[in-house]
């Protein structure tokens, strides 16, 4: 049943699947008999069991991707709407397959996070997720006990985008999978986030459509100045085209280059710069970033944990997928503006990372920084500095998550984040010490872990293009250091806070999610090659020929 | 052939119009007959279905052919055919809408009825005349009868405020209109729409080729004066004063016609005046080549841009549901109008495919308020608070009809902007014009503005505690119309074949007698 040609829809629809299925438990709930707790439990099965099914077909296509063939795998090709050259296009390279691994991943670990299962009784009690606890605002219900159904749909409902994006290859059906994206986001933080939730919510919602929408003009922008190309039934299309590798291939030739001048100025410039802001607000890169800590501070863990993990990761695919094949005269003239605000993300964020005392805006900042990397690996466009771009990617990925597990750990406990209450967490609690203290090395780049790996290749990379950027962001890896030792410090180390001495150390409800991301962090840090040998001769094949200008 | 010959030729082709004539005339002697019967609502009901239902057959089997009729004053042609289907859909839906309503008593419900379906019949003839007086007469015919409505609540301030409100401004907005079109017949000595065309082109010469100038500035002048009758009709600014109080004080089954009804077509008329027959050869260009050197498109452009601009900034702080969504139709016209401001057949096409959508969803979200009003009384949006723990189908579906206004895909409402938007920038990319990839600009900000308003809506349902124990559960009746209605929009957001299959068919003008 699940072939080469379909597994990445499947990988798609498993969560659009589960999400019918609740749908339809939850209306005919009264003829099958099911309580509002049997209800509950069945959704959370269903939803696991959706989103274990699409981790599943992800990690099949990873290995039925083989990294010696050029070109996309896995295809999966027909017409939708033949009257708008509309089609179905499915497939990746090595760029996507390794995003596709993530959201699979990642998004397994959020619905793990989302159960209130596998706690102590202590902890239990103490997160306030008993399911008979009345909400009385002193202690909050814990978000996995509320609105279970509905939480769970928007769960599935999202990774149904996060994967869809990153396989979709036609222009259209890659915009729908964007924007279908943003309302289970919206509600997730909305409905289950913190005291700020609402304000967060709609922020995040204003800026990414604000983003969108210039994405939409710069998608219909580029189909009207692009050729015919061949549809999957044969026949050509009707003058334009959506198809990204017909497009990508249009661009190599330099198409859009040429196209009419909009008031004077180069198409290829506006719609590049159209583009590049509907993605960079996505990740989130300086001055479009202030979204990003409101929403993370606010967001349930698990939803905190896709939005570091996978969310913010579209934004470089995006510019990899869009701008680099299709504008590469524009990539080239706006590279170095692209490394300055790479830069910037890298070194402004630290600083302000520094003068954070909640926890989880501490962490939100630091991703902002380490997606810097990203943009900085990726204008150098040379192979290591592209490769370490996507790899940093991916390795942020592995870590932001484990960042922002962490920093639920300690609030489901003590229902607050700020650093300067803890003090001493190490005696209570010597085991979350420990995987804080591996999460937060990894993420300030120590030899043996990944994150060392992508910053190490970012910024040999960059060195030979922009010598003066490189020199600046290498600072910003002592102000990381900097930060992320002092928060240690603060929380973990010295007198122990009387208030803390009770407290359970981590059950297996966070043991499950923590460990394994743990050691992808720590095994990527000795072989990075796992992912670096899949991703690279996409990679080098999509920078070669260019040069900043 | 004699006229009296031609024009009872002409009857088989007008046989929806008479239909609906003498439904209407029944609906009046049916509202008078039964006074006491419990079931006057039922059959009043049934009567204006059956109707409505009859002239559907009638137009599905009478020929599609272009010809003009009655002497040339009525168009038959596809293009006319596609909006009266739109027309006789809106008017059905709205008879079931009022049906189940709690503001229309037993015995005022037959009377409106009959006023509803005039209106249904005056847009009949308002997409399809081909004279200056007919198109007049027709423009008359929805208005009237819609002053009469939307004053129907008896000793309600608000609706008295409505319905005079709604009077002068019709009324001045079609004298003015009037006076445009008592110009273009003195300019041109002729009250025929199709053989306008020529003869402007004749007049609009430029000084070199043996031109007016003074001719080309009255004509000018008189254009205007026609934009502004239309731009009433389509609730376009700066003629949208009326609008959000008249949307208020009506009844508000009334308030989802008017919204979607005279609001098609007043689109359909302008395609017909500015797109078909002013075109100079029937080309694409529509009034741009017949008046070589005013930028009519351009014009068309800027309140396009201007109207979604306004109607969205005034809709963000409204508190009442019908206001906002007033507000909001003003907006979507703005967006309709980018299709008509394209001035090409795409334009036009995107303009039928938006105006298709925009129905299905705004009656929805005006459904969803009258579901909402019957449970709480009132209509403003902290009546929504809680919602989604109330009745979820009910803040389900109307979450859908809010995320289709403001196009979010998968639902059709991106379907309907997709085009808009392509349609502007294609008329960039086959004929340049940085001005058409700015008016995209706006409208794709102003989507994210109206996001803004919608999502208040949508917070107040699902994240908002609910005020009090109230239940609301919707009539089945309107349960069932807020399903199908999601449904359709889910739908057309994914496969829309037939959408654009019907409407590319229905660009058939009859253009030259």
């Amino acid at each position: 049943m699940i072939s080469q040609q379909n597994v990445l829809s499947w990988a798609t629809f498993f969560p659009l699947i589960g999400l019918a299925l609740i749908l339809i438990c939850t209306a005919a709930r009264y003829f099958l008999g099911l309580s509002r707790h049997g209800l509950d439990q069945l959704a959370r099965i269903t939803g696991l069991c959706a989103s274990g099914l699409s981790f599943a077909c992800s990690v099949l296509a990873w290995v039925w991707f083989d990294p010696a063939k050029s070109g996309v795998q896995m295809v999966q090709h027909f017409t939708w709407i033949k009257s708008f050259n509309i089609e179905y296009l499915m497939g990746v390279d090595g760029l996507s397959i390794s995003m596709v691994l993530l959201t699979g991943l990642i998004s397994f670990v959020a619905f793990i996070a989302s159960m209130p299962w596998w706690g102590s009784a202590k902890y239990t009690e103490m997160a306030g997720m008993t399911e008979h606890e009345h909400d009385d605002g002193h202690h909050p219900k814990h978000f996995s006990v509320r609105m279970v159904p509905g939480y769970m749909c928007m769960l599935l409902l999202l990774q149904t985008g996060m994967m869809g994006t990153f396989v979709a290859l036609d222009m259209f059906l890659f915009y729908v999978f964007w924007e279908v994206m943003l309302l289970p986001m919206y509600f997730l933080i909305g409905i289950w986030g913190g005291p700020r939730k609402e304000y967060a919510a709609i922020k995040f919602f204003l800026y990414t459509l604000v983003g969108s929408v210039l994405m939409l003009l710069a998608i219909i922008g580029i189909y009207y100045n692009s050729h015919a190309a061949p549809l999957a039934d044969g026949t050509m299309s009707s003058g334009h085209t959506l198809n990204l590798l017909a497009l990508a291939e249009q661009g190599k030739q330099g198409v859009f280059a040429r196209s009419a001048a909009i008031f004077g100025f180069a198409f290829s410039k506006i719609a590049f710069i159209a583009l590049f802001i509907g993605f960079a607000i996505k990740i989130p890169m300086f001055p479009f970033h202030t979204w990003l800590p409101d929403a993370h501070v606010e967001a349930p863990t698990p939803v905190s944990v896709i939005l570091a993990g996978v969310l913010l990761k579209m934004g470089p695919y995006g510019i990899l997928r869009f701008n680099y094949p299709l504008l590469p005269d524009a990539t080239q003239w706006a590279a170095w503006v692209v490394a300055l605000f790479g830069v910037i993300n890298i070194v402004y964020a630290a600083f302000v990372c520094l003068a954070q005392t909640d926890l989880k805006k501490l962490i939100a900042y630091s991703s902002v920084s380490h997606m810097g990397f990203t943009l900085l690996g990726m204008s150098a466009m040379t192979p290591a500095g592209i490769s370490g771009a996507v790899f940093n990617m991916f390795s942020h990925g592995i870590i932001s998550p484990m960042l922002f597990l962490i920093a639920g750990v300690i609030y489901d406990r003590a229902h607050h984040r700020e650093i300067g209450r803890f003090g001493g967490l190490a005696v209570a609690m010597p085991e979350y010490a420990g995987i804080t203290g591996l999460a937060f090395f990894a993420s300030l780049g120590l030899p043996g872990m990944c994150g060392f790996v992508s910053e190490f290749l970012v910024l040999s990379g960059s060195f030979p293009t922009f010598l003066t950027f490189t020199a600046i962001s290498a600072t910003a890896v002592i102000i990381t250091a900097a930060y992320y030792l002092w928060a240690i410090h603060r929380a973990f180390l010295g007198k122990l806070n009387p208030v803390y001495k009770d407290y359970p150390d981590l059950v297996w409800r966070e043991r499950l999610v923590l460990y394994p991301l743990g050691a992808i962090a720590i095994v990527l840090g000795f072989y990075p090659q796992a992912i670096l040998g899949v991703i690279s001769p996409t990679l080098i094949q999509l920078i070669s020929g260019l040069r900043p200008m | 052939m004699t006229i009296t010959e031609f024009n009872i030729a002409s009857a088989s082709w007008f046989r929806p119009e008479l239909v609906l004539t003498a439904g209407i005339l029944l609906l009046f002697l049916l509202d008078l007959g039964w006074k006491k019967s419990r079931h006057r609502v039922l059959i009043l009901t049934l009567g204006a279905l059956a109707c409505i239902g009859i002239a559907a057959g009638c137009l599905a089997f009478q020929p599609i052919e272009s010809r003009a009729m009655f002497n040339g004053m009525i168009a038959s042609d596809r293009f006319a055919t596609f909006w009266k289907w739109l027309f006789l859909a809106a008017g059905a839906l709205t008879v079931l809408i009022a049906a189940r309503s709690d503001e229309f008593t037993s015995p005022r419900i037959g009377v409106f009825y009959a006023l509803l379906l005039s209106v249904v019949l005056g847009m009949f003839l308002m997409a399809s005349s081909l004279d200056l007086l007919m198109l007049y007469l027709a423009v008359e015919m929805v208005s009237l009868p819609s002053y009469a409505i939307a004053g129907y609540k008896p000793g309600d301030r608000r609706a008295a405020e409505a319905s005079l409100k709604y009077v002068i401004y019709g009324g001045v907005a079609s004298g003015i209109m009037l006076f445009g079109l008592s110009y273009i017949y003195g300019l041109t000595g002729s009250t025929s729409l199709s053989a306008l065309g020529v003869r402007l082109d004749n007049l609009a010469m430029p000084a070199s080729a043996g031109g007016q100038a003074g001719l080309r500035v009255a004509l000018m002048v008189a254009v205007i004066f026609v934009l502004c009758g239309i731009g009433y009709k389509i609730a376009a600014v700066p003629w949208h004063m009326w609008c959000p109080d008249v949307y208020e004080g009506a009844p508000t089954p009334f308030t989802a016609f008017l919204s979607v009804g005279p609001k098609a077509a007043g689109f359909a008329l302008a395609i017909r005046v500015f797109y078909s027959s002013l075109a100079s050869s029937g080309g694409a260009e529509g009034v741009a080549r017949g008046l070589t050197d005013v930028p009519w498109p351009a014009v068309v452009g800027v309140l396009s841009a201007v109207t979604m601009t306004l109607g969205n900034l005034s809709a963000l702080h409204q508190n009442n549901l019908k206001r906002l969504l007033a507000y909001s139709s003003i907006s979507h016209a703005g967006y309709a109008l980018m299709g008509l401001a394209a001035a090409s057949r795409l334009g036009v096409q995107s303009v039928m495919i938006y105006m298709l959508v925009y129905l299905v969803m705004n009656l929805g979200a005006f459904l969803a308020v009258i579901a909402i009003a019957q449970a709480t009384g009132s209509e403003t949006i902290a009546d929504c608070n809680g919602l989604a723990h109330r009745n979820p189908l009910l803040a389900v579906t109307f979450a859908v009809f809010l995320f289709s206004l403001t196009g979010l895909p998968p639902l059709a409402g991106f379907t309907g902007k997709w085009y808009l938007f392509m349609a502007v920038l294609d008329h960039y990319a086959e004929q340049g014009g940085g001005w058409y990839v700015t008016l995209a600009v706006i409208a794709a900000l102003n989507t994210a503005v109206s996001l803004y308003y919608y999502m208040r809506i949508a917070r107040a349902m699902f994240i908002e505690k609910p005020a009090g124990e109230l239940v609301v559960r919707p009539k089945v009746t309107y349960q069932i119309m807020l399903g199908a209605f999601s449904a359709a929009l889910l739908l057309f957001g994914i496969w829309w074949n037939p959408i654009v299959d019907w409407t590319k068919a229905s660009l058939t003008f009859m253009t030259r007698g």
